[in-house]
Parts: C-alpha cells; structure tokens; sequence
C-alpha cells in the first residue's frame, strides 16, 4: 500500500490498513534502534520544526529523537503561552517558521483542532502531538505496537482505560485506534470525569474499577491531574487514589498475563502504586521506547518519499 | 420623486394579501396600492415575477459602533442591511461604551441619520454598564428612542434585579431581551455539550445552560406580568417551554436565527471558527424543534444575530476565536432555502417573521404595506440564486459559514421611506 497523506492529525480519521501499514513500518525502524549506530539518513536535508504551546519533556523528546535518528535538521520551539498573547496569530507564528523553509511542524497545541487548522492552511507536512483533549496519534500507534508486540494482535483483547476520559486525548485516540483493530474497549472513571454520550464512540462506560478489570487483557491508566480536584469535578485526590487507583488486589481481576499500560508521566502512588508500575506486567518503559520507532514511522511515511 | 413597482407579487403577512400588485410611492408614503395604476412615473421598477414584502426588520443586530468600527459601523452595518433587504434594524448595546445612556441612543440616531441606509432602533442595556447590578435610566433612555432592553451576551445573573427590571419596564411598555445562558452551566465551553464535543474534546455548553436560565425567566415574567423576549432560542426543551408558557398566557415572545435552523454542531468538526456562536450550534433534533415551532408560531421571529469578527480574530485556534457570524446578507436566502423551500414554512409564515412580528414586539409601526404607511419595502427574485463569497460581502467582516452556498432569494431591491438605497 502507499501512504497518501500530507499529515497526520488524528486517529479518527485513519483506516485500519493505514494503522497496520504504519506499525509495519515502525518494526523495521525498532530494529534500527537496536543498532550500535542507531541513526539513517531517511530524511538528510529535510527540516522538522517541534512547535510545543504546551509543556512536554517526554513526547517532545521522543519526536525529537526519532527526527535525529533520520538525520534531519531539528528545531525546537517550545511555549506555555500561545502566540495570541504576543498578539501574534497562530497562524502567523507558523507562516513565519515556514518562511524559514521548513518541511513538517510536529505541533502540540491546548486547543482541539489547531493542527487541523495549520494543516488546513500550510502546504507542509503537520503531525499532532496532542491538540488538547482531541487527539494524540502517535501516542495510540505506540501503545498499539507495545501491545502488538506483547499478544501478537489487538483484535479479540479486551481493554480498560482508567482515568480521567473526559480531558484526555490519549483515550480519545485509544478508543478509535484499538476499536479499529479490533478490541473492547471499556473506559472507567466517576461520572464527572467521564464526557457525555461517549458511548457512541464504542465503549462501554465503567464506574467501579472492580467491573471494569474483569477479565481484561490491557489495564491502561491515564494520568491525572491534580487541578481536577479544585473544579468541582473531584472531592479530592486522595478520594479518587482510594476508588481508582490500580492495586494489586484489584488487578487480580484483570487476566492473569494482563498487561499495565500508561502514556506517563506516571503519578506513582496516585495512578498505580510504584510496586506496580516496576514490576513484570508493567509494559511502561517499552512503550517509551516504541514511541521513538513509530514517530521515525511516522515522519518517515510522511517525508521521506518525495 | 414619485415612485412605482409595477406588476410585483405582493405579501403582505399584515393583512393576509398574496396578489400582483402596482404600488405608488410618493413623499416617502405608500400613497396608492391598487391592480393597475396608471400614469406617468419618473421613476419606475419593474417587478414583474418578482416578490414585494414590507422592508424586513432585524431584531438582533450588532453594530459595533462605538467602539469598534474596525469590526463594522453604522455606515458598514447599514449597508450590509440594506444588501440583505432589511430596511430596520435593531442594534444591540454591548458596545463600548455600552448603550445606557441616553447620549448613546441618540448618538446611534444621528449616526445613522447622517450616514446609514437604513433604519436603526437602538436597543438599551438593562443594567448600567451592562453589569448586572443597577438598572439602566430606562425612562430616559425610551424617551431618546430605545425600543427594548438588553443586556446582551451577559444574562441578567441576579434573579432580584431581573425581577425588578421587568417591573420597571412596565409602565414603558417595553420588553426586555434575554440571552438566557445560565454561565455557571455553560462556563468557559464553546461548544454545544454532546457527542461531537466529546468526539472532539472541545468544552461543551450544555443545552440545560438555556433551560434553566429561560425557566427562571419564564418565571419572572409571569409574576410580573411584563414583556420578555428571548433572543436567540436554539434548543428543542427551550421551545417546548416557551410553547407552555405562550398557552399559559405568559407574555413571551422569541425568535430564532438563521444559522440555528441550518446549522447542527456536526459542522464544528471541521474546527472552521465560523462555527462558533453563542447559543452554539445544537443538534439534529433542536433544529427540527426550532422548526416545529416556527411553524406553530411558538418562534415569532427570525433574527440575525449579526456579529461582525475580523478575520483575524477568527484565524485563530478554536477555543481563542470570538462568538458569532455576520447574518445580514444571508437571512433571507437562508429563511427561503431552508424553510420556504422545504414546505416547513409559507412565504407568508416567512415573511411575517421577519416583519410585521417583529414590528408588533417593538410596537413600532413598520413591518406592512398599506396605503399611507413608509414606503419601507424589499423586492427579491424568490427562485434566483446567488453564490456566498466573502467579496459579496458589504459588512466590514466575512465571517460567515455560509461561504460558497448558493442562495436563493436574491434582493433587486431595497427601499427605505420611498428610496432606494440598493439595487
């Protein structure tokens, strides 16, 4: 198959072959990252710019890593604060990179649809590194290639995202990557954290934990925030610690070769106890690593042919 | 100059009337509507084939001016009235400074005196400052040509000063109009609450945010006995209530726009910004509620809404960009494509909701064509079509999501007192 797009903005949006073909891809670039010299030069020549409006060390530097190991040119541009309070479009900030002759904006941005917007105007290549509780596509194909790599295949798993569904893009991208692929995907979370008519995405919604992990394959914690709990959306965190957080009685639900997943950065003792994130059925760490071998997939399909 | 439209098809929602028609203006004035008037006439249309109706009014008009005449004037404004064949139009004061002064109401007056095309009523705020604390000198301000009160964008908050408000204008025999948002509900969100939001993981605005607001509303209005408008309704429990209240003999009015009846929320999956107005775009089943209540009159009126943006306010990421669209120019091709043309409503349904609905909730006396009354009218070509561009525009601003829409209902012409001030 060829990969036709210019960019790479959401999950919603790819067809089943589209995923698989972009997780073939990534297994050659795994192998690469085994290398004494983990480095080709796919992509010698090409620009990349990592254009962050929201703080990241992890995806940012998995992106970056992944452009460097293809040998191209990277810049970086990161801010908490969007360009609008410098008075400065978006839009503007971007054709101003751009200017600079660029070949593909890797953005992360808090509003929903911003890379869209970019991608809509801009005749170069833009990947979403998360568009704020919209989606954050790599992030789905690493966690796909974790779980690919582990069980073979997603088709007939059965998967529970526990957290906080409702901001975050993680699940957002999970629930259409895993459901494409052929998975159950449950979501369990309280109530206000938990969007309207999710549902119709798919899912079933879970409120209790010990529902939810029965009988799963892939336990997938989110991250959550401790802002959460001053918004009226949480009583506390040490609430929420006591009714969501996994533990090793509640995971004795889950199968017993369940795999653990989290897209980090980890809140250990909030999310999953430290016990649990270290130990055997923790798959945390590949997917870090993975993370850097989808990404070269990604940027690889989307520049390095032409 | 006398004036006459020969042979133009006629309605008339005031009085029932569908039939071709001459019409003779003289001295501003109707002076003469009958079968075939003779005689010769300087000035002459031809309206063969053509639709005559009372010169639309707009109930729901932002102006900018003062305040930001980068957006749009009264000048700008006007035009842009004038091209979408409203001959008045009601501009809102969430201006800066806002309309709570009597200063300001007539500030409007001779602006668009000396440089509007058409009529402009000016709407005063309840509270001064639009700040939802005092009430605004509403005798003073009807005394210098306020037509209603509103607030706006901002919904009277406090239940108290709602009350009173509604008391007060009373003996003006005014009505107030209501932006029913309940903030608390709807809070930072810019969006409708449901599927697509969740899809897209855009803060959503809850349908409730209208409901409870409007209940509350409903209520105070009923105790009060007084006059209220709703502006902008967009959800379907919104019309099932105000239908409720209208049977119980409460005193409400409403209107609706034209993107609420055409628009669902599905088109912000495209994250254009055009999409982004305050009542959000809702779902399937509001617009087919709003226009169930269209038909049964539970909806008076159409109105636009018209709220210019630069683009380069609305260029810009999803959640930063400003509420609203422009709605002027687009109304009319908008009530016919998507009403008239669908059997949801008759032309006269149509037109009435644009005119003489609007007229008896302002009491002023437009919105018919009658002899001896302001030669206030519009003529369209009801089957022409015409295509949306952002040069089409005369507003300052091109923020509409009905770019490259073909229209039917072209406007040939616009005439206000006897002129024409578009052709």
């Amino acid at each position: 198959m060829v990969f036709k797009r210019k960019d790479l903005l959401g999950m919603e949006d790819l067809s089943k072959e589209e995923i698989l073909f972009i997780l073939k891809t990534a297994e050659s670039f795994r192998e690469i990252l085994e290398r004494p010299i983990r480095k080709v030069p796919t992509l010698r020549g090409k620009t990349v710019v990592n254009l962050f409006f929201e703080p990241s060390t992890r995806t940012r530097m998995s992106f970056e890593l992944a452009e460097k190991r293809l040998n191209a040119d990277v810049l970086n541009f990161s801010t908490s604060n969007s360009s609008a309070v410098k008075g400065e479009t978006l839009l503007d900030t971007a054709r101003n990179i751009l200017a600079m002759k660029v070949d593909c904006l890797v953005l992360r941005h808090p509003t929903p649809g911003t890379p869209h917007l970019l991608a809509k105007k801009l005749p170069v290549s833009v990947i979403n590194a998360g568009d704020g509780a919209h989606e954050h596509p790599t992030q789905a194909l690493l966690d796909l290639y974790t779980i690919r790599e582990r069980k073979r295949t997603v088709e007939g798993l059965k998967i529970v995202i526990i957290g906080d569904i409702a901001h975050s893009r993680v699940a957002r991208s999970n629930i259409w990557a895993l459901q494409k692929l052929g998975a159950e995907v449950r979501v369990c979370a309280p109530p206000t954290l938990i969007p309207p008519l999710i549902e119709k995405m798919g899912v079933k919604v879970f409120y209790s934990q010990e529902d939810a992990l029965k009988e799963v394959d892939i336990v997938m914690m989110l991250r959550i925030q401790k802002e959460r709990q001053n918004t009226g959306l949480l009583p506390s965190l040490s609430e929420y610690v006591e009714l969501f957080s996994l533990t090793e009685e509640r995971l004795n639900l889950a199968k017993p070769d369940a795999l653990i997943m989290h897209p980090g950065p980890v809140n250990r003792g909030i999310e999953l106890p430290a016990k649990l994130a270290d130990g055997k059925r923790s798959v945390i760490l590949n997917q870090v690593t993975n993370g850097v071998a989808v990404r070269m997939a990604v940027l690889y399909l989307l520049l390095g042919k032409s | 100059m006398p004036l006459l439209i020969k042979k133009g098809r006629l309605i008339d929602p005031a009085t029932n009337y569908d039939g071709v028609v001459d019409i003779l203006i003289e001295g501003g004035m109707i002076k003469k509507i009958a079968p075939k008037i003779n005689g010769s006439c300087d000035e002459r249309i031809d309206a063969a084939n053509k639709v005559v109706v009372p010169g639309l009014i707009d109930m729901h008009t932002h102006l900018r001016e003062p305040g930001r005449e980068d957006e749009e004037t009264i000048q700008s404004g006007t035009r842009a009235a004038a091209k979408g064949g409203f001959t008045t139009i009601c501009c809102m004061p969430n201006t800066d400074p806002p309309i709570d002064d009597p200063s300001l109401v007539e500030f409007i007056y001779q602006e668009a005196e000396k440089r509007g095309l058409v009529e402009v009523l000016p709407i005063a705020t309840i509270s001064k400052a639009r700040a939802g604390k005092d009430l605004s000198p509403m005798g003073r301000l009807k005394k210098a040509g306020a037509v209603a009160f509103s607030d706006d964008g901002d919904w009277v908050a406090d239940s108290h000063l709602m009350r009173r408000a509604l008391e007060y204008a009373k003996m003006f025999n005014l009505p107030l109009i209501s932006h029913c948002e309940d903030r608390r509900l709807s809070q930072d969100g810019v969006m409708n609450e449901g599927y697509i939001s969740t899809v897209l993981g855009l803060k959503g605005m809850p349908k409730e945010a209208e409901e409870v607001a409007l209940l509350r509303d409903l209520a105070l209005c009923k105790m009060t006995e007084s006059l209220l408008h709703v502006a902008h309704l967009s959800t379907a429990n919104g019309v099932e209530l105000i239908r409720k209240a209208k049977v119980s003999g409460v005193r409400v009015t409403t209107e609706v726009t034209p993107h609420h009846f055409t628009l669902t929320d599905r088109e912000v999956k495209s994250f254009d910004t055009n999409t982004k107005v305050n009542p959000p775009l809702r779902g399937k089943r509001d617009v087919e509620a709003l226009k169930e209540g269209l038909k049964d009159a539970t909806i008076d009126v159409i109105a636009t809404d018209h709220a210019p943006h630069l683009v380069e306010e609305k260029e810009k990421e999803y959640s930063a960009a400003p509420f609203g669209v422009v709605g002027l120019e687009t109304a009319l091709g908008l009530v016919i494509k998507e009403l008239v043309q669908t059997g949801s409503l008759t032309l006269m349904e149509a037109i009435a909701k644009l005119t003489i609905n609007p007229a008896r909730i302002l009491r002023i006396d437009r919105g018919l064509i009658k002899e001896g009354a302001r030669a206030n009218l519009t003529i369209f070509d009801l089957e022409k079509k015409w295509l949306v561009t952002e040069d089409g525009f005369f507003s300052k601003c091109k923020n509409s999501p009905f770019l490259d829409w073909e229209l039917p209902g072209k406007v040939e012409w616009t005439i206000v007192g006897g002129k024409v001030v578009y052709q």
